[in-house]
């Protein structure tokens, strides 16, 4: 271990420990300043590639600081969405939910660093207890229940991780976060897997991204829609790499949220669901496994949690100003909030792979990767569902909030604005990198893992491939748009099993088992209790005249005799006295002798 | 002046319609001429403007599939989930 390594989380965590004492104007610098720093501290990292701060706990050695390729790539992003996601939270009054973003950032960032499950384990704990206040700062109605159903799941996927590296510990004494054996694969295995992909989402194990994201305060969604899913794709990338399942969960999840997404009538909801859908992206790029596609899951990642974040910030932007979230009371917004539209429409663009936006130099190596393993199905669907995120985020999201109709009520519509300057500086700060990454590619390839893949977007057929997608589904858009208007509705998903698997266990609660409880109270009563005073009766009975008599009896026979002995065996006399013990002893004596 | 240049487009919305048309023709005019060197399938090469096909009927399965499965008992009324 060397001095000059010191734990980006580390710096957030003391930032976050700092900041209730500070008061303003010194707090809104030192909100800034603490992710800054922390930025400058993985940058500085990235140079330093090794292993540090390996510490001796019990019989264990826990790694704190692995330092290579794939944590310098995430360690990177991570510190920068976190200070972009501080400045669009500078105006939050509440300091808690500044200390709330920042431990989650540094759980997030110590999973990156970690180069062990108990450490590991520990910075994914934090994680999700820290965002759960996130969530709970939001005083909108159903917030706290979206909270509790948010915090119980994680808890649930922490366990099933604790369990899967636990029993790995037992099966080889070995608790190294590393690549494992997809030819070896052990019920531990799948229990770890499960676990990290609870939290990436992927289904059946997604309902609580959608649900937990739109219920956040605006602030907060903007953190939690980087960290969570893409820390989870970073260990999936580390340990479960060319896993081939990861590929059909990963098209399955594609397809599953862009459907969902274009059903949504709640804005944070739809990207939500957007979320799911490039996940999905990732996972299948982490399944294929190639030099290529594991690049791109990494690239992916990276772009995504800049144009996601500066969607999110644009939603949460319509949602500070107007208090609504809903496309059917939304719509119209283009006169009040001109700047909001803009970085939406960067951020809609960027997602839906433009050419110059950052999604068109990431998304197509994962697909490029799978047409040259031939795995032709899972790369044409995940083309399909290129269509698919065009037709949401690029066209159905802007079209339903700032050009429709107007659904606004004329309150709303007044309201409607856009949002302080911190939160529009946030937003061009993202929209300036989505451009970046999307113009100059050796920017954000020179970071990826694998060294040495050539990987060109800007070819000829590949702008006339993705120009193509996108004017014909803007042309479907233009004919088919009031397909897919707003409905003033919700969409089941699987959370419909322990949201109403949760009701029934109240109702179980309150009707059946609050009558079997009351009756047996009356049953006990009746029975129980009566027969229980006749027994203690009895006991009591037994007890005075039996067994006291008994013992009384005996104490007070001892006693008489000890009485009785003492008057006459101990006179005060001592040639009485002499004249009994030799006696008692010849007794004894001739006893002996003779039998 | 992004509000301006909005409205100054809505007021044309015709001829904006027409150079969306125009710019769709444009894309599927230059698809005919690109080198289809870095096609991956027998089909990319050998369907004229494979992949604004491939867009176009990927963008309607998506929207009439969500609407199918939407009318199909998943879109449900707002309060479901409150007792």
């Amino acid at each position: 271990m060397t001095t000059s390594f010191f734990h980006p989380a580390l710096v957030m965590i003391i930032g976050a420990c700092v900041l209730p004492f500070l008061r303003d104007p010194f707090k809104k610098l030192f909100i800034v300043v603490v992710p800054v720093l922390t930025f400058i501290d993985v940058l500085y990292l990235n140079t330093q590639h090794g292993v540090y701060c390996v510490l001796p706990f019990m019989d264990w050695e826990l790694t704190f600081g692995r330092v290579d390729n794939y944590s310098a790539v995430f360690g990177f992003i991570m510190a920068l969405m976190a200070i972009i996601g501080s400045i669009y939270g500078l105006h939050v009054k509440n300091v808690w939910h500044h200390v709330a973003a920042w431990f989650y950032v540094a759980g997030s960032l110590g999973v990156i660093y970690c180069g062990d499950y108990l450490v590991l384990f520990l910075f994914w704990e934090m994680m999700a207890f820290a965002s759960t206040f996130l969530i709970w700062f939001n005083t909108d109605k159903g917030a706290l229940a979206a909270g509790f159903r948010y915090i119980l799941v994680h808890t649930f996927g922490g366990v099933i991780l604790l369990l899967g590296f636990v029993l790995r510990y037992q099966a080889t004494g070995d608790l190294s976060f590393v690549h494992m054996d997809e030819q070896a694969t052990q019920l531990y295995t799948w229990l770890i897997m499960a676990g990290l992909m609870l939290n990436a989402a992927v289904p059946p194990l997604h309902s609580w991204l959608p649900d937990a994201y739109s219920k956040a305060t605006a602030a907060g969604a903007v953190f939690m829609c980087a960290f969570t899913t893409k820390t989870a794709v970073y260990t999936l990338v580390r340990a479960f790499a060319g896993f081939d399942i990861l590929i059909i969960l990963g098209v399955v999840m594609a397809i599953y949220g862009i459907v969902y997404a274009v059903m949504e009538n709640d804005i944070r909801r739809l990207l939500g669901w957007e979320i799911v859908s490039q996940v999905g992206y990732m996972i299948a790029g982490v399944g294929i496994g190639t030099a290529l596609a594991i690049n791109g899951a990494c690239a992916h990642a990276f772009a995504h949690i800049l144009y996601k974040g500066l969607l999110f910030m644009g939603a949460g932007a319509v949602i500070h100003a107007t208090g609504q979230s809903k496309f059917t009371n939304l719509g119209g917004l283009y006169r009040k909030m001109p700047n909001t539209l803009l970085f939406m429409i960067i951020g809609g663009i960027s997602v839906s792979a433009f050419p110059f936006f950052s999604g068109f130099v990431t998304k197509s190596m994962i697909i490029t990767a799978g047409f040259n393993e031939h795995l032709y199905t899972a790369a044409f669907l995940l083309t399909v569902v290129s269509a698919g995120t065009f037709l949401v985020a690029g066209l159905r999201l802007p079209y339903l909030l700032f050009f429709s109709d107007n659904r606004c009520s004329e309150d709303t519509y007044a309201r409607a604005q856009d949002p302080p300057w911190n939160m529009q500086a946030a937003m061009l700060i993202a929209a300036l990198f989505c451009l970046v990454i999307g113009s100059y590619l050796p920017f954000l390839y020179t970071m990826l893992p694998n060294a040495g893949v050539a990987f060109h977007p800007y070819n000829q057929y590949h702008l006339s491939e993705t120009l193509q997608i996108l004017g014909f589904t803007a042309l479907a858009f233009y004919f088919f748009h009031k397909k897919i208007g707003p409905e003033a509705c919700i969409n089941l998903d699987l959370d419909w099993f322990y949201r109403r698997g949760g009701q029934l266990f109240l109702w179980l609660a309150k009707y059946p088992i609050q009558w079997a409880d009351t009756a047996w109270g009356a049953a006990y009563r009746v029975v129980g209790l009566n027969s229980l005073m006749t027994t203690a009766r009895f006991s009591s009975w037994f007890d005075w005249h039996g067994i006291d008599g008994v013992v009384d009896g005996i104490a007070y026979s001892v006693r008489a005799l000890g009485r009785r002995v003492a008057m006459v065996l101990q006179r005060g006399q001592i040639q009485m006295t002499i004249y009994y013990t030799v006696t008692f002893a010849a007794v004894i004596l001739i006893a002996f002798v003779w039998l | 002046m992004i509000a301006q240049l909005i409205d100054f487009l809505r007021n044309r919305l015709q001829t904006v319609t027409y150079f969306f048309f125009g710019g769709v023709a444009a894309i599927v005019i230059w698809s005919l001429t690109v080198d289809l060197h870095h096609a991956h399938t027998w089909a990319e090469q050998h369907i004229p403007v494979f992949w604004g096909l491939f867009g176009l009927i990927s963008a309607m399965v998506i929207i009439f599939f969500s609407r199918w499965f939407g009318r199909g008992g998943i879109k449900t009324r707002e309060d479901y989930y409150d007792n």
